[in-house]
């Protein structure tokens, strides 16, 4: 890892505007540092106290309002580079571009939040501190140099020996500390997998003779870590020992020249004072090295989400109106997810009536999500076309086509905010309650404590899954609502509820479908007595039944 | 939780001694050199100096070596503590047998992620405050014997620069801690709703103002952070402005009463000494920190066990199993979850319990496997009152497999070795045949949670190692949930298979298939309600009749 994160001063301003401020801070402390050495060292040798006691103590106000203000400044970039970063995530992850599906949620929100606090070590402790180990060792040695050369040459020997040891001591480490973390991780993985599987252990009566594996496995992880920690701490010893032996050096050569007269006592005492604060900001940057490294890897995080899949997809070039009340029609459509080697659609020929209903059936993985995919326009597909009338889809601005769509998931996700907000999403108007009321979820929703302002928790969680289905309905019958020509897609909306909600669900269903042109996708012929026209994936050939009803 | 360090506390004490060295040296160091240099001034001859000399070397190699040492042994200490903590987490959660309570999967995280902060505790936590202590009682003292006011004001900054300040800091930073965390929860919840829900909320046109509510989360939060770093730097000021009164105060002293020579050592020591202090604001927040988990955890360990074993009723001759008016709630005022459930298995009998979601299915599960005492009724195996025997005891003869069965991150073999620790491997694959997994490798390894196998497969792998334990009766806890319709079905007939002529009690809710089982039971609302064949309970009107036609359709 480098000292300086490049691509996060290149890319991110609020960096940049932090480390002027630093530079500038760090600079003011610098001057202060030596003034108030030079004070001491007259005072103690002799000279005239009184008006250098005034001046140390505004050094001493100088000094406590720049600690505040530095600190305060620093806090308040690491807020603003933090905010600046997660922006741009965000902007990224909810773009078009990005893929739903492969983007871990539960990851993303903790880099989002406890991922970028790291920062704060990096920007608002780390960085400060590396301006101060720059600035503070040249000016000192500047100074011990105009008073005495031989401590200057003590001192500049020894502490550019710092970063090397550090750098040296870091390579030498780096893979032994990784590979202990890996284990360490691991470990710490086996302690969660035997908490995780108590209620199996103790059904099988191993709960008891598990805790000696656990006392067993971590003395291994003592031992282990031990040998790593012994070679590792000597990066500390080592600098810990630079440090002090210089500034030892330097006492006895500076006592020696003094007693052959060579050297004033207070030339002297300065260089006693001057020398451990070459050696300070050194030794806390080391000190904070490792914790600011965690911010820059999540920054790298942050990063790599951004090179990542994501962004604004490209708009057509020409855009369409989508026509009303059109035949959609699969032209030899095909598909393949990046990364796969079999295509998830092939050769898809598929037409969808005006004021019908379609069934397409195939067991998990025939396609049958991916087909829907296609239609909400979360994919385009990379063979053949898809044509609504006349108008090829990829013409219409998938905005303005998907507030034609209806849609209702195989788990529908809820958000954590008002019922009447989930059932309305971005469908502006319409009646909320009658849409409700036409999905079966009325007596639900006004069961609750607040009725339709009732909040309803992360994913929804306070209702079942069948509970959920029917709000999800509600959002379909509020979209036909508004859109009467739209067309409604459903993607096994059955799937995992029992018999009883699954009824209701189903009678919410029918009602739905009436004269619309409908898409219903499911892993069997169970919804065929819904549907006008009944496909099968994988796709052999188009099987036509006209109105076929009831029975399995 | 200093108390879980104690067996260690001779290695801690030998780590507090070495670190309080380390840093006590440093001011040594310095305070020897200032006498070297003032006397040095006086020129006296080379001889006066040799031992100050000798003295400065050495105390420039004592703080590294100290250091290196204290860090080894608090390490190591640290690491026996969390293998002493683990087992005791460990020990108590077996004794809870918190099958409810840690079912979520992020309770345990945080659980075991508690577990885990006794180690930084007492790295982080305490040893530095311990150390400093030591250490600056040692200069002080040193500091004293030179010059008595200077002792006083030196003792006063380092406890106001090193008590005072981190504790206040620490108070005022709980502030804006707690706001943060609130913003934090706010920013994730939109986040996730943004993120997960994605397809949703694209479909209906609804992520730009997903997006908007995650910007305002976000200035919320850099508002926060923004109002509290004034708050915060006030600690740092805090911090600059004792070091520096402390410094001055004992300039302004000493120079009035003392000479050259002890001036520079008094004056010099000051200006070394809030070394010493130096970690613990960091300390202090660290501790704060670590206090929530440290609640978390005795949360654990106090928690009385969840199953007591009740005074035992009379052995009858009676073979098979028999429920008599079970009745279960989750806490006293809330509805029955079973109420007055009757139940008989007998030798050889196969029996599935259904019904609708919250019918009390699981929880006669739970009761039978003994994860949950009865309020009232008796559950009698072959005569034997259950809840009278050590849950250790009972589970030799009614086993199976639990709701959302565990699979351990190893091997097959390994997974299944669980339940029967002699097994051959013979053994192993003729279970394996029988539930349908013959084609599996036992060293493949199934990866954390099983994830490395399909839905169906893990299932599976849950029935072969219950089939293993060869229990007297087998207790099955809904086996073909989370499964798509096709696999469920396949699963449970590979199941029906490989236990013919046994016990079993089969809870489900899904109805397809159960016709290859000698009796269902229908329990709604707490007891039984029907109870007969499949083709019997068919032809019945009720409930199974409504739910399978439904199913079916």
């Amino acid at each position: 890892m480098k000292p300086l994160d490049p691509r996060l001063v290149a890319t991110t301003r609020s960096v940049r505007v932090h480390l002027v401020v630093a530079i500038a801070c760090g600079a003011a402390l610098t001057g202060l540092i030596l003034v108030q050495a030079r004070l001491l060292a007259g005072v103690i040798s002799g000279g005239p106290a009184t008006a250098a006691l005034a001046a140390l103590a505004l050094v001493v106000s100088a000094r406590v309002v720049l600690a505040y203000g530095a600190e305060t400044a620093a806090l308040r970039s690491a807020a603003r580079v933090k905010s600046d970063l997660r922006r741009r995530l965000v902007a990224h992850v909810t773009g078009p571009a990005a893929d739903p599906v492969t983007t871990d949620a539960g990851e993303l929100a903790t880099l989002a939040t406890r991922g970028l606090d790291a920062l704060d070590d990096y920007v608002a402790r780390y960085l400060p501190q590396l301006v101060l180990a720059v600035l503070v060792p040249v000016a000192v040695l500047v100074v011990v140099a105009r008073a005495d050369w031989i401590s200057a040459l003590v001192i500049a020997c020894t502490v550019p020996l710092i970063p090397v040891f550090m750098a040296l001591i870091g390579w030498h480490t780096q893979d032994r500390t990784a590979r202990q973390w890996r284990l360490l991780e691991r470990l710490g993985g086996h302690f969660l997998d035997v908490v995780e599987g108590l209620p199996t252990l103790a059904i099988f009566r191993r709960a008891k003779a598990e805790a000696e594996l656990i006392r067993r496995v971590t003395d291994e992880h003592r031992r282990a870590t031990m040998g790593t920690l012994r070679v590792a701490f000597l990066s500390a010893f080592v600098l810990e020992l630079l440090a002090t032996i210089a500034v030892a050096l330097v006492a006895v050569e500076v006592g020696l020249r003094l007693l052959y007269g060579q050297l004033g006592l207070d030339t002297a005492l300065l260089v006693l004072v001057l020398a451990p604060e070459a050696y300070l900001p050194l030794r806390e940057v080391g000190a904070r090295f490792h914790a600011s490294m965690e911010g820059v890897a999540a920054a790298g995080r942050v990063f790599a989400v951004l090179d990542g899949p994501g962004g604004p997809a490209p708009e057509p070039a020409a855009p369409a109106e989508p026509p009303t009340g059109a035949e959609i029609r699969f032209h030899g459509v095909g598909l393949t997810y990046p990364g796969r080697t079999e295509p998830a659609l092939a050769g898809v020929d598929l037409v969808l009536r005006p004021g019908t209903t379609t069934l397409v059936t195939g067991r998990s993985g025939a396609g049958k999500t991916t087909l829907l995919s296609l239609l909400l326009r979360f994919t385009e597909p990379d063979a053949g076309r898809i044509t609504v009338g006349e108008v090829d889809l990829a013409d219409i601005p998938a905005g303005d086509w998907r507030r034609r769509v209806a849609w209702v998931p195989q788990r529908p996700y809820l958000l954590d905010a008002s019922v009447a907000d989930n059932i309305r999403l971005g469908t502006i108007g319409g009646d909320v309650e009658t849409a409700a009321r036409l999905a079966g979820a009325h007596d639900v929703i006004t069961a609750l404590p607040d009725g339709y302002a009732t909040r309803l928790g992360e994913r929804g969680t306070r209702l079942s899954a069948g509970q959920r289905q029917r709000i999800a309905l509600a959002r379909a019958f509020l979209r036909v609502a508004r859109t009467p020509d739209a067309i409604v897609l459903l993607d096994e909306p059955t799937a995992h509820l029992d018999p009883e909600n699954a009824a209701l669900v189903r009678a919410g269903v029918a009602r739905l479908l009436e004269g619309r042109t409908g898409l219903i996708v499911a892993h069997d012929g169970g919804w065929s007595g819904l549907a006008d026209e009944v496909v099968a994936l994988p796709w052999c050939q188009e099987s036509h039944f006209a109105g076929i009803g009831g029975g399995s | 939780m200093v108390a879980l360090a104690r067996p260690r506390g001779a290695r801690f004490a030998l780590g507090v001694l070495a670190g309080a060295v380390a840093t006590a040296s440093a001011v040594a160091l310095l305070a020897a050199a200032a006498w070297l240099i003032a006397t040095a001034a006086e020129h006296p001859p080379l001889t006066a100096l040799s031992v100050a000399i000798v003295a400065t070397r050495a105390l420039g190699v004592t703080r590294g070596l100290a250091r290196y040492l204290e860090r080894l042994v608090t390490h190591d200490a640290a690491l026996r503590t969390l293998a002493d903590v683990r087992v005791r987490v460990y020990a108590r959660l077996a004794a809870t047998e918190p099958v409810r309570r840690f079912r979520s999967g992020d309770l345990v995280t945080r659980l075991v992620g508690d577990t885990d902060a006794t180690q930084d505790l007492l790295i982080r936590g305490l040893t530095p405050p311990l150390a400093a202590l030591v250490a600056g009682a040692g200069v002080v003292t040193l500091s004293t014997i030179v010059f008595v006011p200077g002792g006083l004001v030196l003792a006063a900054g380092l406890v106001l620069g090193g008590l005072a300040v981190p504790l206040a800091a620490a108070a005022a930073g709980r502030g804006p801690g707690r706001r943060r965390a609130a913003a934090n929860a706010d920013l994730s919840t939109a986040l996730v709703d943004a993120l997960h829900g994605a397809p949703d909320l694209v479909a209906y046109g609804a992520m730009p103002a997903a997006v908007a509510r995650i910007a305002r989360a976000d200035a919320e939060l850099t508002r926060v952070a923004r109002r509290d770093a004034g708050l915060l730097g006030l600690g740092a000021g805090a911090s600059a402005l004792v070091t520096g009164l402390t410094l001055w105060a004992t300039l302004l002293l000493g120079v009035a009463h003392l000479g050259t020579v002890s001036l520079a050592v008094v004056v010099l020591t000051a200006l070394a000494a809030f070394e010493i202090v130096a970690p613990l604001p960091a300390a202090a927040a660290r501790l704060g920190a670590v206090r929530a988990s440290g609640a978390r955890l005795f949360d654990v360990l106090d928690t009385p066990p969840a199953v007591q074993l009740r005074p035992a009723g009379p052995v009858t001759a009676e073979r098979g199993l028999h429920v008599r008016d079970l009745r279960v709630r989750y806490a006293p005022g809330e509805p029955w979850a079973l109420d007055g459930l009757d139940l008989d298995v007998a030798p050889g009998q196969r029996v599935a319990v259904v019904g609708p979601s919250g019918a009390g299915k699981s929880t006669l599960a739970d009761v039978l496997l003994r994860f949950r005492d009865p309020d009232a009724g008796t559950v009698a195996l072959d005569g034997v009152d259950l809840t009278s025997q050590e849950p250790y005891d009972t589970r030799a003869t009614i086993s199976g497999v639990p709701q959302d069965p565990h699979v351990f991150a190893s091997t097959v073999a390994a997974n299944l070795r669980l339940a029967r620790e002699g097994a051959t491997d013979a053994d192993l694959r003729d279970v394996l045949d029988r539930v349908g997994m013959g084609s599996t490798t036992l060293d493949e390894e199934v990866g954390a949670h099983g994830t490395r196998l399909s839905g169906g497969m893990r299932q599976r792998l849950a029935l072969a190692r219950a089939l293993l334990a060869d229990p007297r009766i087998l207790v099955l806890d809904e086996p073909t949930t989370h499964l798509d319709p096709n696999t469920a079905r396949a699963v449970l007939d590979d199941l029906l298979d490989a236990t013919a002529d046994r016990s079993m009690l089969l809870v489900t809710h899904d109805l397809a298939g159960l016709d290859r089982l000698d009796e269902i039971v229908v329990v709604r609302e707490g007891r039984v309600e029907q109870r007969g064949t499949d083709a019997e309970l068919r032809a019945r009107p009720g409930w199974y009749a409504a739910a399978t036609t439904l199913s079916d359709r």
